[in-house]
């Protein structure tokens, strides 16, 4: 496919001796929205972790904008300024204020001029209604706002591609919307890429173009997002839709 | 009141030659804590690395520092190093070096802990952002290590500035080496002098080691109250 942005081919992975992902395939184009779902400990975050060079892969290929990803860090370090990643836990830098956790990619890595990268910051955080959280530490933010940061500062370096690991899971419940809103508009209005892990159904039905579903490290399922809410091909899926009583 | 013990310290230039020796032990305390701690940074940093061969070799190198008294590591240097090596240091050199290689040796054991304890998404989410592995010391780890550690860096250097006493053991002319001289040169004139200088030399120690001591704790309480504040 032309405009393919990713596609893994039997990738295995292990811990030790744990067989964690077994013979993942599945590709990506531009503008889909895919998310991951499955039960807890499913491999679901380990699969996306492995898709920017978190997690090394015993075997298989990663093909990113039909290049073959050599996985050593000297690749991974230049992918990762067009693969973003946003972690449930934020994890944004404590000792840097807002401004600074998110120019340090952009000004550092990709060495572009720090006022013409700032004023686009601006746009960004007014977009997200934090304008006014600039200059302070991550400290004095919520988690709902610390989130909105990190995703902020992720796509301060103009990824083409988006990685979200559970980014709404250790949020207060009335924080949740405020986050999924943004990857929402990401979606609608910037046509992004992007691999989503979530436990938030009505949310991930609502996004997803497809959905791949996981269970001990397999793809079980791997279909149009309609599709999978209404009527899911296998028994195992049936079941995890109900334990999410969806 | 014509034969006070105090007036010791007013006879001739004993308070100058006093200060003076203050002012010997407290450069070479600078000087060696300054070299230390740049040192013990950079031996900290690379003993997070997985490179095998360098962290043994980094580790004896702490621990035989850690182990052997200072007071031997003094003799060592100044009594073998010329004997064995030919190699002619004066005494407030030797000291320096030695304090210089001591504090390098325990502020990388600090940096090392503080660096393998800031959390591991920390550097995971530094890498996301494409950081390469000197960017990610540089801007994440470290200044977030140096604030862990800071507490416990002013408590070495407090017990570097206090074990500079044992300097007058090498025959360099620090504070207690001259207050030494002082009493037993005034002996027979003042007899409680000991008591008066002594006071002084304990004053001057004072006076620098507990604004440390002061800081350090208050650094680890704010530091306390800000995580319990999270």
């Amino acid at each position: 496919m032309a405009n393919e942005v990713l596609k893994v081919e039997h990738l295995e992975k292990y811990y030790q001796k744990k067989h964690v992902l077994h013979d993942i395939n599945f590709s990506i184009s531009k503008g889909e929205v895919i998310t991951l779902l499955g039960p807890s400990g499913s491999g679901k975050s380990t699969l996306i972790r492995c898709l920017n060079g978190l997690e090394d892969f015993r075997n298989g290929e990663i093909t990113f904008e039909n290049k073959k990803v050599i996985p050593n860090e000297k690749n991974w370090q230049q992918l990762r300024q067009k693969i973003g990643m946003v972690f449930q836990s934020y994890d944004l830098f404590p000792n840097l204020t807002v401004l600074d956790n998110i120019l340090l990619g952009p000004t550092k890595v990709q060495k572009r001029n720090v006022d013409e990268v700032k004023q686009e910051v601006d746009e960004l955080l007014e977009k997200v209604d934090l304008l006014d959280y600039k200059n302070v530490y991550p400290r004095q933010l919520s988690g709902g706002q610390k989130q909105r940061i990190a995703i902020v500062r992720a796509l301060a370096l103009h990824p083409e591609f988006m990685l979200f690991d559970e980014v709404t899971a250790s949020l207060d419940p009335e924080m949740v919307r405020g986050v999924l809103n943004i990857i929402q508009d990401l979606a609608d209005e910037d046509d992004m890429t992007m691999i989503i892990v979530t436990h938030e159904m009505n949310f991930a039905q609502q996004i997803a173009d497809r959905v791949l579903f996981l269970k001990d490290g397999s793809i079980l399922e791997d279909t149009p997002g309609k599709e999978f809410f209404k009527n899911p091909a296998t028994d195992q899926a049936k079941e995890f839709l109900q334990s999410m009583n969806f | 009141m014509a034969h006070s013990g105090i007036n010791v310290l007013f006879e001739g230039t004993n308070l100058t030659r006093l200060l003076l020796g203050m002012w010997t032990t407290f450069k070479i305390a600078a000087v060696a804590i300054i070299i230390g701690l740049i040192i013990g940074v950079i031996l900290g940093i690379l003993r997070t690395f997985h490179n095998p061969i360098l962290r043994f070799i980094l580790r004896i190198y702490l621990e035989f520092f850690r182990i052997v008294p200072t007071v031997v590591l003094l003799f060592l240097f100044y009594y073998i190093l010329p004997r064995q090596m030919n190699l002619h240091m004066p005494g407030t050199q030797v000291a320096t070096l030695v304090f210089a290689l001591w504090v390098a040796a325990e502020m990388s054991d600090i940096v090392r802990g503080a660096l393998i304890s800031v959390p591991i998404h920390q550097k995971e989410s530094g890498l996301a952002i494409g950081l390469n592995r000197f960017q990610l010391y540089r801007y994440v780890l470290v200044p977030q290590a140096v604030q862990l550690e800071l507490p416990a860096t002013i408590n070495l250097v407090t017990r570097v500035i206090k074990t500079t006493s044992l300097l007058m053991l090498i025959s360099v002319m620090d504070v207690v080496n001259i207050g030494q001289q002082i009493v037993e040169a005034n002996n027979q004139k003042y007899p409680t002098g000991v008591f008066w200088i002594y006071g002084l030399i304990f004053l001057l120690y004072f006076l620098i080691d507990y604004p440390l001591s002061w800081w350090a704790g208050r650094l680890e309480k704010k530091r306390l109250e800000q995580a319990n504040g999270e």
